[in-house]
């Protein structure tokens, strides 16, 4: 969706200022959101594009306002909505008693399930190796990204779209965000970065010699070109 | 009413509701949340990437098979990283090329090696500015390039993570591994920092 999330190459949003960036967290209840995000979405069977899409959903101006885990905070609530498991009213009242008295928070410990999820986060895994026989294009082909704006979630940045690139890397064949956050299976297809020039993303405005790279799954490009000479 | 402590933020409470709710119907238990908490926080940082890095400049061979296959690279360290379960990508500054990361659409980081992204990698600012203007953005962290270096920016846009291997200073011959990866930045794996020699570390 050609949302507020898609931030790539907008102006306006004024210096960086690491210095005063540094923490990665703004508030304690905060350090509590991973950890809800992950056992909500293992509980709750949200796959990690159903949870990007709802992160996009957020209106824009709530979007603009939140930190980062009062993003993730929305995101789990409204796919715990979506999926059933919980109710707008039942999370309304819910606070309202916690207002009245903060102790009434209930405690379940499962130490094996928390041994569990340390071990599957800390869990190594090689990415399978790249399988090009499916793969349509070949490092150094020209590709053009389609012109669309779908509605759902996408990983394809406008900033992108309809723009001229190079197939840089292949990597394999990976699961289809797009059809993913739709829940109706992975649909999986052939995943490249493809190098753009500066020059060719941003004209006149680019601010030098350079290009940014994208990974791009094979759906998201037009056909290649034909030479134009 | 005297004795009620400060009201809680109203993100904290949904947080908080939330929680509850789940913890209540038997869907998560409490200690699992309090456990990611603890891992993010304490046990994993930089300093894994920063290993990475050294190994890269003490060990040429490991620095090629480290750019071919990163996974397969970061699998031979001892102790070896954990948590990584999507690709890697290794990124090589040089005196010409420059590499530097970013995630416009969301925040995606390469968590298993650098740990928790800053809030400045997440905010507005740096998603919107380093696709458009890398150069600007890398004098805002005090970097300036010559005009002939070649700015490569990496939008992860797909669950592929990239780190930079920034250029190894001068001055850092006679190092040891463990001297070199701590003089390794978290900002200069991600591309918008270089890493000061040790003398020049010493000056500042």
């Amino acid at each position: 969706m050609n949302g507020v999330h898609d931030m790539g190459g907008m102006h306006g949003f004024g210096p960086i200022q690491p210095r005063d960036n540094e923490e990665s967290f703004h508030a304690d209840w905060e350090r509590r959101v991973p950890g809800l995000t992950t056992a909500a979405a293992r509980a709750a069977h949200v796959n990690l594009d159903q949870f990007r899409y709802a992160i996009e959903r957020m209106p824009p101006a709530q979007y603009l306002s939140a930190s980062y885990y009062e993003r993730h905070l929305f995101s789990t609530e409204l796919n715990l909505i979506e999926k059933g498991v919980l109710t707008h009213d039942e999370i309304e009242q819910r606070m309202e008693s916690l207002r009245r008295d903060p102790s009434a928070q209930p405690r379940r410990d499962e130490p094996a399930v928390a041994t569990q999820v340390i071990e599957s986060r800390l869990a190594s895994e090689l990415p399978p190796p790249v399988d090009s026989t499916r793969a349509r294009f070949k490092p150094g082909d020209a590709v053009i990204v389609r012109n669309v704006h779908p509605s759902g979630h996408t990983r394809m940045p406008r900033y992108v779209r309809g723009k001229r690139g190079t197939i840089d890397r292949m990597y394999g064949v990976e699961p289809l965000p797009d059809a993913n956050a739709r829940g109706q299976g992975p649909a999986p297809e052939p995943l490249y970065s493809v190098r753009f020039d500066a020059d060719v993303l941003w004209g006149g405005s680019a601010d030098g010699r350079g290009s940014v790279n994208v990974d791009l799954w094979e759906s998201y490009r037009e056909q290649p070109r034909e030479d134009p000479a | 009413m005297s004795h009620n402590p400060e009201p809680q933020p109203y993100a904290a409470l949904r947080a908080q509701a939330i929680e509850s709710l789940l913890v209540e119907k038997g869907l998560i238990s409490t200690d699992a949340v309090d456990a990611l908490v603890d891992l993010y926080e304490r046990d994993i940082g930089p300093l894994r990437g920063a290993r990475v890095v050294a190994r890269a400049w003490a060990d040429p061979d490991f620095k090629t098979r480290l750019l071919a296959d990163a996974n397969a690279a970061c699998a031979e360290l001892n102790p070896s990283i954990e948590g990584l379960r999507t690709r890697l990508v290794v990124l090589e500054n040089t005196p010409t090329v420059h590499n530097m990361v970013v995630c416009t659409l969301c925040s995606c980081y390469p968590w298993a090696v650098l740990g928790l992204p800053p809030s400045w990698y997440k905010s507005a600012p740096y998603r919107s500015r380093a696709v458009l203007e890398p150069r600007a953005v890398l004098a805002e962290f005090g970097v300036e390039l010559a005009p002939g270096v070649e700015v490569r920016v990496w939008d992860s846009s797909s669950e592929t993570r990239y780190m930079v291997l920034p250029q190894r200073p001068a001055g850092t011959e006679g190092l040891g591994e463990d001297e070199l990866a701590a003089l390794v930045t978290r900002d200069s794996m991600i591309g918008v920092a270089q890493v000061a020699s040790p003398t020049a570390a010493q000056a500042a």
